[in-house]
Order: C-alpha cells, then sequence, then structure tokens
C-alpha cells in the first residue's frame, strides 16, 4: 500500500468525522439560545472570510492581484441587483480583463 | 438529491391563501426562491469545476493513479484539503504530514457543522449520508436562507453539485492532463470564487449586527493569513460573533433605514 492510499483513508474518516460531528451531535436536539444567536450569525463571519482569503491569498502572504478587479465587479453587479450568474459572470470577465491588461502592459 | 417535500400536498387554488398563512407549503414564491436556489447550486459547481481539473492534474504530477485521486474528490471531497494533502505528498512529504495538512484546512467544517445541524434534522443515517457534502458552497449557498427548509434545499443542491462537477472533472484532469492552471488563470475563473462567496453573503449585510459581524470576520481572517496555519483564516473569523453584543445599540443607529 502506497502513501497515497494510506493518505486517501486517513483523511476520508478525519474530514468525514469533522463534516459529521454537528449534524450527528446537535442534529435533532433544540440547542441552547446562545448557540443559536452565535449560528445566526456565524455564517456572515465566515463567508467574508472566504472572500477575503479567495482574493487576497496567496499561499501564506497576502497580495493584490486581478483578483481584486473580479470582486469589485461582483459588488457592482450586486448593487445593481443582478442575479447570480451575471454576478459570477462579470467577475471571471473583470478578473481576466485585469490580468491580460496587466501582462500587456 | 434528496427532495423531503414529497409528503406535503401540494394546496389546491382554493386553499392556497391559507397554506400560505399556516407556513410550511409550497408556495409561488416559495418556488421562485428554490429555481434561484438551484441554479445558485449548478452555476458555483461549474464555477468550482475548473477546479477539479486542476486537482486532477496535481494528482497525477504527484505521482497518484487516476483512480486515487477520483478517491480524493469522492471520499475526502474537500477542495482545500485535497489540493494541500496531495502537495505534500508531491514533495515527497510523510503521509502524516499530509494527512495533518489536510485535517488542518478541514477544521472549519466543524464550523459549518454546528451552523447546518439544525436544518438537517431526520434519521440519523440520512444526517450521516448528508453531511458528506458539509463544504464551503453547500454552507453558503444554504445558509443563504434563514427558513430550515430552504436552507437545507440550498444546502443539498450545493452539494450535490459540486459533489457530481467536481468528481467529473477530477476524472478529467487526472486522464487528459495538464493546461487547466493556464486556462484558469487566463479565463478569470479564480475570480468567480470570491465572488459567489460575496454574492451569498450580501443579503446578511443589510442587517447592521450581520454587517459588523461580516466586517470582523473579514478583518480577522486577512489578519490570520500570513500568521496562522491554511484553513485556519476562516475558522477563527468566526469569532468575530463574539462582538454582536457590543453592536446592539451602536451599530443599529445609524443604518436602521436601510432594512
Amino acid at each position: 500500500m502506497n502513501a497515497g492510499w494510506i493518505v486517501l483513508i486517513g483523511l476520508a474518516t478525519g474530514v468525514y468525522a469533522l463534516k459529521a460531528v454537528g449534524p450527528l451531535l446537535l442534529g435533532n436536539r433544540p440547542l441552547p439560545k446562545i448557540v443559536n444567536a452565535a449560528a445566526s450569525l456565524l455564517p456572515a463571519a465566515l463567508l467574508s472570510a472566504l472572500v477575503m482569503v479567495n482574493t487576497f491569498a496567496g499561499g501564506k502572504h497576502l497580495q493584490v492581484d486581478a483578483r481584486v478587479f473580479g470582486l469589485v465587479a461582483a459588488a457592482i453587479a450586486l448593487q445593481r441587483k443582478a442575479n447570480f450568474i451575471v454576478v459570477i459572470v462579470a467577475a471571471a470577465i473583470a478578473t481576466a480583463v485585469a490580468r491580460w491588461a496587466g501582462g500587456v502592459l | 438529491m434528496v427532495d423531503e417535500n414529497a409528503d406535503q400536498p401540494a394546496p389546491s387554488d382554493a386553499e392556497a391563501h391559507q397554506a400560505a398563512a399556516a407556513a410550511r407549503c409550497p408556495t409561488a414564491a416559495d418556488e421562485t426562491q428554490r429555481r434561484t436556489t438551484r441554479r445558485q447550486a449548478i452555476s458555483i459547481g461549474v464555477a468550482v469545476s475548473p477546479f477539479g481539473v486542476a486537482f486532477g492534474v496535481t494528482c497525477a504530477k504527484a505521482g497518484l493513479t487516476w483512480l486515487q485521486a477520483a478517491g480524493f474528490s469522492s471520499l475526502v471531497f474537500t477542495g482545500g484539503t485535497q489540493f494541500a494533502a496531495v502537495g505534500v505528498l508531491a514533495e515527497h512529504g510523510a503521509a502524516a504530514a499530509a494527512i495533518t495538512a489536510g485535517l488542518l484546512l478541514a477544521i472549519r467544517s466543524l464550523a459549518y457543522g454546528v451552523v447546518m445541524a439544525p436544518a438537517l434534522q431526520g434519521r440519523w443515517w440520512k444526517r450521516a449520508l448528508w453531511s458528506h457534502v458539509m463544504i464551503d458552497e453547500a454552507m453558503a449557498v444554504g445558509t443563504a436562507h434563514d427558513d430550515l427548509v430552504l436552507r437545507r434545499y440550498g444546502y443539498l443542491w450545493a452539494g450535490g453539485s459540486v459533489f457530481v462537477l467536481w468528481n467529473l472533472a477530477t476524472v478529467a484532469g487526472a486522464v487528459l492532463g495538464n493546461a487547466s492552471e493556464v486556462w484558469i488563470s487566463r479565463l478569470g475563473v479564480d475570480g468567480t470564487i470570491p465572488a459567489s462567496f460575496l454574492a451569498l453573503v450580501w443579503n446578511r449585510l443589510q442587517d447592521p449586527v450581520q454587517r459588523w459581524v461580516a466586517a470582523g470576520g473579514a478583518a480577522i481572517s486577512i489578519v490570520a493569513v500570513p500568521i496562522a496555519p491554511a484553513g485556519m483564516p476562516i475558522i477563527l473569523a468566526g469569532l468575530a460573533v463574539g462582538i454582536s453584543p457590543f453592536i446592539g445599540r451602536r451599530g443599529r443607529l445609524p443604518t436602521t433605514t436601510s432594512r
């Protein structure tokens, strides 16, 4: 058995355990009020962190690159109440154009 | 996909108003929301699939077989974790190091599980099955809804859509090989990922408390990127929830009109 299979089995087990703890242990059981309150706010914090990390992180350092233009385009589209697909496509085009322009200049 | 609403009879015209008042039955507005949600789920699956191709290529370069690549995408099924672990293997790192790197990136699934748990009620084996798609995208599409039924609907659709497309893309990448990274960058595909998360948090930003928490989470994650291990910035951002008791009074004052 090579390292690939060992890592695969180890991670499949470990990651699944992390995923399932919430639904299996907390599910079907009323949660304390404070946990509910925190859980209703947690997505805002997690999602905004996902936005930031996927825009500004390059490995372990921060960088500003063409992805920022994509994010700005997405924000403008959202401000104008564009639907989800338009937002995504606008972000791709802005990122691609900014990168192309950066490469040309 | 699992649709749990089969047991709810569709309301006839005469009963429609009553049913709407009693909530929980599918209404026209409900169906519109479901359609929007399905569209989001499929778009987000399409947006991540180039990264699935890239993962397949990475596996091939690291000397893994296509079967192992497919195994990672179907059984581990957590993008960042998969890349981290195979990255370590590509540099001939130890299996333990690869597993540790992968698990660090997956710790946030724990937080997602707590958030999603109230929406994922049912028999234990259903909850066990549903948990497998506890990924960024499923949490994001699900939590765009406050209603628990719609929340589960979004979670399962996004999870299912990403699962299918991610796995097909992985096999394609592992078998066909190389050019994917160039195209991800050239077509701006990497710019769609933060955009989709922004779109899914957008409505929450109308509420001042949510907005402050979001700003706090964003700030924490940025500060954490250079100093914390990969994956930790997201979960550390969750600490921003702790500022909510302090913004109740101040936060609402200037912005209540926006609600």
